[in-house]
């Protein structure tokens, strides 16, 4: 129905959405959420080239393993925040930049 | 109507993902992500990926945005103080951004990307399952340990120390 490029523009635009709240945020968890919308980014790309590119379904199991890393990364970057919470009583990674106590 | 469709979805997804990244009440980012993540399933679908649509709703809205919220609690005095956030060198940052999309906006509609016409699968959830059990085995066995990795790694990374 539309093109590869409409569905490769919206990736592009919602990269450097994420991109803009990596660099900006200075909440730990706010950074994550910016992580998250790079991956769903990267996640579009990856389908659309299957669907347009005639890869049949390699690009959907890429996805997947998107998917399942991200799921991987946010248990364990909550848990470091949440240590680091418990530790340096902040999360604004500004504040907690300190290598040592 | 299905144009109609298409472009709700698009700036559903995109409005709600500027206001991730925009918005000072950090429980607001979190409930924007969801509808960000509803979207992103949404054009999953007209990508014809229904599998992978289905996927997106369970593990990000089910697990990834439900791990977040419970992190916003924990390390926020929830009943006390304002879940407020600020954001630093926006100029900076906003400019970085917009550089960075419209170069990758040039690059793409400069490349003439190879491309096959293909006709609409009636349902890809066998051939994902057939894939990942005969060409794509090994990195499915690597990702079911890094998952079991992860698993033990948060636990004992969040658990009190004693």
């Amino acid at each position: 129905m539309y093109d590869l490029n409409t569905y490769l523009i919206i990736s592009a635009a919602l990269f450097s959405l994420g991109i803009f709240g990596v660099m900006t945020r200075r909440n730990a968890i706010s950074i994550l959420m910016g992580v998250e919308l790079i991956l769903n980014a990267a996640n579009i790309n990856f389908i659309a080239f299957s669907r347009f590119g005639g890869m049949n379904l390699d690009g959907h199991i890429f996805a997947l393993f998107v998917i399942v890393l991200a799921a991987a990364e946010a248990a364990v970057a909550l848990a470091i925040v949440i240590n680091i919470y418990n530790n340096m009583n902040t999360i604004n990674v500004d504040e907690a930049s300190a290598m040592k106590e | 109507m299905v144009e109609f469709t298409f472009w709700f979805v698009v700036s559903l997804t995109l409005i709600s993902a500027a206001i991730v990244v925009l918005s000072n009440q950090l429980i607001y980012s979190a409930m924007a992500l969801l509808f960000t993540l509803f979207g992103v399933a949404g054009i999953y679908i007209f990508l014809w990926a229904d599998f992978m649509a289905g996927v997106q709703i369970l593990v990000y809205i089910g697990g990834i945005l439900v791990l977040i919220i419970f992190g916003i609690m924990l390390t926020n005095r929830i009943s006390s103080v304002r879940l407020s956030q600020t954001n630093m060198q926006q100029g900076i940052g906003g400019s970085v951004a917009i550089w960075l999309f419209l170069l990758i906006s040039l690059v793409i509609s400069k490349t003439s990307w190879f491309q096959v016409e293909a006709v609409e699968p009636v349902e890809t959830v066998s051939g994902i399952g057939t894939l990942l059990l005969t060409k794509y085995l090994l990195p499915f066995e690597a990702i079911s340990l890094l998952l079991l990795g992860a698993l033990i790694g948060a636990a004992l990374l969040s658990r009190k120390e004693n």
